[in-house]
C-alpha cells in the first residue's frame, strides 16, 4: 500500500508530464469509446428501422437500392410498379396486410410518402413498435390531409391545421411546386428514431390529385389545370406506386411468396427480406466502420506509447530516487512494483478521464447528433463490451509498464544504494 | 561467537573484467564502536560499502553482520536483513524531495517491520519516534511537514541522520555525509550523530576522504592499508 503512496507522490512531483500523459490517454480513450458507442448505436438504430415486415416489393433492381428508397427514403426508384400488381398480391391468400408506398415529392428537403391508412396500423419499427400519434389523427377522406413525422413537425414548427405546399421532385429547393393544391396537417407522429420521423405522409389519393393534370412530367397550363376542389370530386385511383410492404399470415410462407413475386409474369418485380437486405447494407458500411475502429485503437496505442516514453525518459533522472529507496530498505522488487503502479495509475486516471470526457461529450452533443443524424446516444452505464475494451487497455498499459519497470529493476540492482550524479 | 557486530574475513572483490579492487584480510567492528575509515576517491570505498550491505557479494571470503554470513542469504533475504539492521547516511541529496520531512524519516519503518516495531516499542508510535529523533537532531517540529527539498543542506543531512537512526539499527554506515557542510556545521553534525548512535547503541562506520574528522572517532582505519590490492597498485 505504501508503494502506491510513493508512486503517487513521485508522479505528483512530475505532475506536468504526468498530466499531459494522462490527457493523451484520456482523449484517445474518449475517441475510441465514442467510435464504439456511435457504431453500436448506429447498428442498433439501423436494424431497428423496420420490423414486422416480411417482404419489401419494388420494381426489379438491386435489393439494397430497393431497401434504400423504400425504407430509408434515400435515392430514387428506377421504375414504378403497376397498381394491378399491388392489388394482385394484396389479395394473395398468404398475405395478411399490404402497405403501398408512393414516393417522388418533397417538402423543404423532407420526402413525401403516399400510402394507405394500413401504414398507420401495420407499419412496425424497433421491437415491433407501432406508430403512435403525438397529435391529431391519420389522414382520412380528404385527399389533402397530411401526417407529419416528428422531426418534420419539430424542425419546421408545424402543428395540426397548418397549411403546407409540397414540391415536385426531391431536391432541397424545387423549381416546381404544387402550390395550387395546399395540404393541411391533420396529425403528427411520435418520434421513432427512424426515417419515418423525416417523412410527410399523404394518402395515395392525395398523391394522385397532385399529379392529375400533369402531362409528360410537367404541370398543365391554363384551362387544362385542375383545381384542388375539382380534384376532390374526381376518382383518384393511382395507376402506379413505387413499392409496397407485405405482412404474411405465416412467416414460413415468406420464401414461397418471395419466389412467386420474383417470378411474376405480368411485371418484373423484386421482393426482398428486409432483415437480409439490412445486413447486406450494413456489411457494405462495416468496412468503413471497422477502419474507424482500427484507427481509434491505434490512437489509444499512441497514447500508451506516449506514456511508455514519458516513464522511460524519467528513469534516468530518477536513479537517485531508486537508490535512496534501496538504501532505506526497498528491494528491487519494490522498485519494479513502484513503476508498474505508476503505469497502472496513469492508465487508470487516463481511462477515468476518457470515460468522463465521453459522458460530457454525450451530454453536450446528443441533442445535436439526434437532430442532425437521427442517432440517439444513450447516457447509460458502460456496456459489458465497453468495459472489456477498457480492461484490455488497462492490461495493455500495465504490460507496457513492465518494460520501464524491468529497466529500473536492472538499474537499481546495478546502482546499489548510492549514486553520485 | 565473537562480540563483533560486523566482520570481514579474507574478502576479495573485483568488478567483471577488471583487476581485483578489494582484498581485505580482516576488518571488524565491535558493538557500539565508532570507526573512521579513510580512503581517497576511487579507492573502492563505495564498493566496500556495497559488500557490507550485501548489495554485492565478494568473490572470496565472508562478510558477517550480527554473526550472519551475508553470502548464505538469498538476495531478497539479504535486502531484508540489511533493511532491518543497517541505517545508511550518504552525502547530500539523499532524501526523496517530493515527500514531507517526517515521511522521509519514517521510510525505513515502511520497508522493515523490525525497525517499525522497535520504533513503536521505544517511543509509542513511528510518528512519535520521528518527532523525538527530529527534535534531538535539532530539527524544528514545524519543519516536519515541509517538503524535504525546501530545507537547507545542513537540515537535510540531519533529516538523513534521523532516517538512518530510526528503529535502532545495530549499524549505521555513513558515506561522506558531511562533505556538503562547512567546517563548523560538520563538527556540530558529528557531535549530534555520535550522541544519537550512543543512545541507540549503534555502531558507526564513517567513511570519508577528509582526515580532519578522524580524531573524533574511537578508531581510525585507512582503506589503503587495509586493502592488499590497493597496496600493490598504489603508484
Amino acid at each position: 500500500m505504501y508503494l502506491l503512496r510513493l508512486a503517487f507522490a513521485s508522479l505528483a512531483n512530475r505532475r506536468f508530464t504526468a498530466l499531459l500523459t494522462v490527457c493523451a490517454i484520456g482523449l484517445s480513450i474518449c475517441l475510441l469509446l465514442a467510435v464504439e458507442r456511435v457504431r453500436t448505436e448506429a447498428r442498433a438504430s439501423f436494424a431497428n428501422t423496420i420490423s414486422g415486415t416480411d417482404l419489401v416489393v419494388g420494381a426489379r433492381s438491386g435489393s439494397i437500392n430497393l431497401l434504400l428508397y423504400s425504407v430509408f427514403r434515400i435515392g430514387n426508384a428506377t421504375n414504378n410498379i403497376r397498381w394491378e400488381s399491388f392489388e394482385h398480391f394484396q389479395a394473395h391468400p398468404q398475405v395478411k396486410w399490404a402497405i403501398p408506398l408512393s414516393l417522388g415529392d418533397s417538402h423543404r428537403g423532407y420526402r413525401v410518402l403516399g400510402t394507405s391508412p394500413a401504414y398507420f396500423t401495420h407499419y412496425r419499427y424497433g421491437r415491433r413498435q407501432a406508430l403512435a400519434f403525438s397529435a391529431g389523427r391519420p389522414f382520412a377522406d380528404d385527399p389533402f390531409d397530411v401526417v407529419l413525422g416528428a422531426e418534420v413537425a419539430q424542425a419546421l414548427n408545424y402543428s395540426p391545421g397548418t397549411e403546407i405546399v409540397l414540391a415536385h421532385g426531391v431536391a432541397d429547393i424545387s423549381l416546381v411546386r404544387h402550390d395550387d393544391k395546399p395540404f393541411r396537417v391533420v396529425g403528427i407522429l411520435a418520434p421513432t428514431g427512424t426515417p419515418v420521423d423525416r417523412t410527410l405522409h399523404i394518402s395515395l389519393a392525395g398523391m394522385e390529385a397532385l399529379h392529375i393534370d400533369w402531362r409528360n412530367g410537367m404541370p398543365a397550363r391554363g384551362a387544362a389545370r385542375v383545381s384542388a376542389d375539382e380534384a376532390r370530386a374526381m376518382a383518384l385511383q393511382p395507376e402506379a406506386i413505387t413499392a409496397f410492404l407485405l405482412g404474411l399470415k405465416s412467416r414460413i410462407a415468406t420464401f414461397a411468396v418471395q419466389r412467386e413475386i420474383n417470378d411474376y409474369r405480368a411485371e418484373p418485380l423484386l421482393a426482398i427480406l428486409p432483415g437480409v437486405a439490412l445486413q447486406e447494407l450494413w456489411g457494405l458500411m462495416s468496412t468503413a466502420e471497422r477502419a474507424l475502429l482500427i484507427v481509434s485503437m491505434f490512437v489509444v496505442l499512441t497514447g500508451l506509447v506516449g506514456m511508455l516514453t514519458a516513464i522511460l525518459a524519467s528513469l534516468n533522472e530518477r536513479r537517485r530516487e531508486m537508490a535512496i529507496l534501496r538504501s532505506v530498505g526497498a528491494r528491487p522488487a519494490h522498485v519494479f512494483g513502484l513503476l508498474i503502479l505508476e503505469a497502472g495509475g496513469i492508465a487508470a486516471v487516463g481511462i477515468l478521464l476518457g470515460v468522463a470526457l465521453l459522458y460530457l461529450g454525450i451530454v453536450l452533443g446528443r441533442g445535436w447528433v439526434q437532430a442532425r443524424y437521427g442517432l440517439f446516444l444513450p447516457l447509460g452505464l458502460p456496456s459489458a463490451h465497453e468495459l472489456t475494451i477498457l480492461a484490455g487497455i488497462y492490461a495493455a498499459a500495465v504490460t507496457m509498464g513492465a518494460a520501464p519497470a524491468w529497466r529500473a529493476y536492472r538499474q537499481s540492482l546495478a546502482d546499489g544504494l548510492s549514486i553520485r550524479l | 561467537m565473537t562480540d563483533a557486530l560486523l566482520e570481514l574475513h579474507d574478502v576479495a572483490f573485483a568488478w567483471p573484467g577488471q583487476p581485483t579492487l578489494l582484498d581485505i584480510p580482516a576488518l571488524a567492528l565491535a558493538r557500539g564502536e565508532s570507526v573512521f575509515l579513510h580512503g581517497p576517491s576511487g579507492s573502492g570505498k563505495t564498493t566496500l560499502l556495497g559488500l557490507l550491505g550485501g548489495v554485492h557479494l565478494p568473490a572470496r571470503g565472508s562478510v558477517s553482520l550480527l554473526g550472519q554470513s551475508l553470502s548464505a542469504l538469498s538476495s531478497s533475504a539479504r535486502d531484508r536483513f540489511r533493511a532491518d539492521h543497517t541505517g545508511y547516511l550518504f552525502q547530500q541529496f539523499n532524501l526523496l524531495p517530493f515527500l514531507p520531512v517526517a515521511e522521509n524519516i519514517a521510510l525505513p519503518c515502511r520497508f522493515s517491520a523490525l525497525r517499525a516495531r522497535r520504533a513503536t516499542e521505544r517511543h509509542g508510535s513511528v510518528a512519535r519516534a520521528v518527532a523525538i529523533l527530529a527534535t534531538q537532531l535539532g530539527l524544528d517540529e514545524g519543519l516536519l511537514e515541509r517538503r524535504a527539498d525546501s530545507l537547507s543542506i545542513g537540515q537535510q543531512q540531519r533529516v538523513a541522520a534521523a532516517r538512518a537512526l530510526i528503529g535502532q539499527p545495530e549499524l549505521v554506515i555513513a558515506d561522506e555525509p558531511t562533505s556538503a557542510l562547512d567546517a563548523d556545521a560538520r563538527e556540530a553534525f558529528l557531535t549530534l550523530l555520535f550522541a544519537e548512535c550512543r543512545q541507540a547503541h549503534a555502531s558507526l562506520l564513517f567513511v570519508s576522504h577528509d582526515r580532519s574528522l578522524a580524531g573524533l572517532f574511537d578508531r581510525n582505519l585507512s582503506l589503503l592499508t587495509l586493502n592488499r590490492a590497493a597496496a600493490l597498485e598504489t603508484p
